[in-house]
């Protein structure tokens, strides 16, 4: 980089320098004498004997520092030292770019180094972590409150939050990601885990606050949705903050995993151990009232373009009632995926279904509450998915109350990073009240966009 | 009490078995071509698969648990790079729990590290120009001196796998390296005549192709990168290959062939579907086998179309 830059200055400012001693001669050569014009050619002869010089000893110093930072890579591509090298590319040659160019972390210190010294090192924006923000605005009409002003109650209008994402390789051993939700009341670490991909005998830890592995859905963020709302059993069952659209279990706590071999059957198993408060789901009285859960997911690839894939979850806490009482929770989910691969970007198709089962005991009695949904989404146009959804839940505190409704929903991509969702809902409460709704969403992100989970 | 439950999926989950152990270097690619490249140098002292199909679009393949299982078994992971993977990779990668083919790692080999990359963007990027590649243009291997590049690549770090395969790979490149030439040559001849002919194709995924063969893309049919063709875009490109007299349209096969149909039917000019990848046609079956379809496939069309 610095030669090339040198070299670049050289080849200006030589002509720069020649030229306008030329000129000079021309114009006061005009009306001078025969002596005058020799005495300018001898200036001139002896001007360019002195650039000569100059010229000379600048090559000379080039060709020393060329020779100090001959190894460093980039300037010539490396062509193939084989008998044959590849014929010459026709067109201008372009060099192959320098591998300080590449996402590699490699080449990381390699670019900094050629960089001239600035007010904080190159490297440390290079080493920033990936940022990421996506806007989430949602609109609801019609009966908004329904006939539960504690079920999920969407307002008028709503940034109802923006996720600011930052992830980032954190040393050869572990990476980290932080999603903040940022809301109308406040900031909440959504999550904000350490993981550690490649422990010794095939474990993965992570560590930190995280949405549960408890069934499909609940590690989804809101974003990521088939839908605008969660499905009524994770309000009922999975147990938010009253009138916190976002449900589910998420808590602090460490989540340990590791493939099972199963032949060509993919099968993983996962431990989960909590603080023990998460919405209005599991509370923690005291130090030990830790709350654990438990997955074990498998998958199989019914042909190319096929695949089903099942899991069972468990998970135990202490619930509001005190310290003596607990939650538990059992979860069976099934997920059925096709996408022909010639026309992955055209038409897919994902149906799931969820049962969620709560044992919940207080001082004097116990509840058991049951739970589903079921959906249903097919991708018929590059840009245009629509599906279906069917909910049944029964509440927690109170199994004899069930609500139960439907959503229609069609999502539109403008691109990967942004996406117009319309829903309608239309839920029968407990109490006998009846609410249709029209939802509206729109989806925006903007900086680093990761990988979609599978 | 209940907690036995847990505990128990928890010990299942400790509970480790040796994992088998192959002879044969077991080698991951990320694509078709630089899987048949690795066959082509590694011979039977590799086994080589590929996740992604060569008929597949290779911006967007699904990220499924199966090829996690492929990835825990691996020793080398090759991947194309240049971000081509970003939306599907790092998941698998990071699931894996395989500690050999982490980016970092020696088992993570990106290709691309010592290849002529086309179309590296300058000045401010922006996601108004689409999906943009700020690396460079991420479909590189189609020229011939990329592949020869990639091979060499590969030998070397095979050797450095296996030490004691090592003139096993150097004598399997060298040979590569000699039809490579030898063919080149033969692709190259039958290009000449149509040095400077003006195509269109649907994604920017040719750049390579048409640099070694000299062709001249003057459009594509997505007006940006990654975004579907809009009718006013399309109308600005009939327009303009009427005026050029633009007579080829080339598709990748993974690309509805609605919009360059009706592109064609106005414009006189004949839509073909361009394999960019091994396995993209069944005929590609190799990374040699491939140029020869593209270069007939061209060579034909350019004939019957009369096009200049």
């Amino acid at each position: 980089m610095q030669i090339s830059c040198f070299r670049f200055v050289l080849l200006c400012v030589v002509p720069i320098l020649l030229a306008p001693s030329g000129a000079r001669a021309e114009i006061q050569a005009a009306p001078a004498s025969a002596d005058d014009v020799a005495e300018l050619r001898k200036e001139i002869v002896a001007l360019r004997e002195e650039y000569n010089e100059r010229l000379t000893a600048l090559e000379a110093r080039l060709a020393a520092v060329e020779e100090k930072t001959g190894e460093q890579p980039g300037v010539a591509p490396p062509e193939s030292a084989a008998a044959a090298p590849p014929p010459a590319p026709p067109g201008p040659a372009m060099p192959a770019v320098p591998a300080a160019l590449s996402a590699a972390p490699s080449g990381g210190d390699q670019a900094a180094a050629a960089q001239l010294p600035v007010y904080g090192t190159p490297t440390s924006k290079i080493l920033n972590p990936d940022i990421g923000l996506i806007g989430n605005l949602i609109g609801a009409s019609g009966e908004s409150r329904g006939g539960s002003e504690s079920v999920a109650p969407f307002p008028f209008m709503t940034l109802q939050e923006s996720e600011a994402s930052f992830q980032a390789i954190v040393d050869p051993y572990a990476r980290a990601d932080f999603f903040l939700a940022i809301g109308q009341e406040g900031i909440e670490v959504e999550e904000g885990f350490v993981t550690f991909p490649v422990l010794p005998g095939g474990l993965m830890v992570k560590a930190g606050r995280m949405r549960a592995n408890f069934g499909r859905l609940n590690a989804f963020h809101n974003h990521t949705l088939p839908w605008i709302d969660r499905p009524l059993v994770m309000f009922n069952l999975l147990g938010g903050a009253t009138g916190d659209p976002d449900t589910g279990l998420k808590d602090a706590g460490v989540s340990v995993s590791r493939l099972i071999p199963a032949g060509n059957l993919f099968l993983e198993a996962t431990g989960e151990l909590y603080q023990g408060d998460s919405g209005t789901l599991f509370q923690s009285h005291q130090r030990r009232d830790f709350a654990v859960v438990g997955r074990l997911r498998t998958y199989a690839d019914i042909t190319d373009q096929t695949n089903f894939e099942t899991g069972v979850s468990y998970a135990r806490g202490h619930n509001d009632a005190g310290s003596a009482f607990t939650t538990e929770l059992y979860g069976v989910d099934a997920t059925l995926r096709w996408k022909p691969l010639r026309r992955a970007i055209y038409r897919s198709f994902v149906a799931r279904s969820e049962l969620f089962w709560s044992r919940r005991e207080e001082p004097d009695l116990r509840h058991d509450a049951f739970g589903l949904f079921a959906s249903a989404d097919y991708q018929f146009q590059r840009r245009w998915f629509a599906g279906g959804r069917y909910d049944w839940a029964e509440r927690a505190r109170d199994a004899s109350v069930r609500d139960h409704g439907f959503s229609a929903v069609l999502t539109y991509w403008p691109s990967e990073f942004s996406q117009v969702r319309g829903q309608y809902r239309r839920t029968r409460y407990g109490d006998g009240r009846t609410a249709n709704e029209l939802l509206f969403q729109v989806l925006f992100t903007i900086g680093a966009h990761g990988a979609h989970a599978f | 009490m209940r907690n036995k439950g847990t505990l128990a999926l928890l010990v299942i989950a400790l509970v480790g078995t040796a994992r088998g152990t192959a002879t044969a270097l077991n080698v991951m690619t990320t694509t078709e071509d630089l899987a048949s490249l690795a066959r082509a140098v590694g011979g039977d002292r590799v086994s080589v698969e590929s996740i992604a199909r060569g008929y597949q679009d290779p911006h967007f393949v699904e990220a499924k648990p199966s090829f996690i299982l492929k990835l825990h078994r691996a020793d080398l992971l090759i991947v194309v790079g240049r971000e081509l993977e970003r939306g599907w990779l790092p998941p698998l990668i990071q699931q894996s729990r395989n500690a050999k083919i982490q980016p970092g790692a020696d088992g993570y080999l990106d290709a691309s590290l010592n290849v002529r990359i086309l179309e590296i963007p300058t000045g401010q990027i922006t996601r108004a120009m689409g999906d943009v590649h700020p690396l460079g243009n991420p479909h590189y291997w189609l020229d011939p001196g990329n592949g020869r590049r990639i091979a060499q690549t590969l030998q070397q770090r095979f050797a450095r796998f296996s030490p004691g395969d090592a003139s096993y790979f150097a004598q399997r490149y060298a040979e590569f390296d000699r039809q490579l030439t030898e063919t080149a040559t033969r692709w190259d001849a039958m290009m000449k005549p149509y040095r400077g002919l003006k195509v269109v194709t649907y994604h920017r995924s040719f750049p390579n192709l048409a640099d070694r063969f000299g062709l001249d893309v003057v459009g594509y049919v997505e007006p940006r990168p990654g975004i579907p063709p809009s009718p006013s875009h399309t109308l600005d490109l009939i327009q303009e290959m009427k005026r050029q007299q633009i007579k080829i349209i080339l598709v990748e096969p993974y690309f509805d062939l609605k919009t360059p149909n009706a592109i064609g039917r106005e414009t006189g000019a004949k839509v073909l579907v361009l394999p960019p990848s091994v396995g993209g046609v069944k005929e590609a079956t190799e990374y040699v086998k491939l140029f020869d379809y593209i270069v007939n496939l061209l060579a034909t069309a350019i004939k019957e179309t009369g096009a200049r």
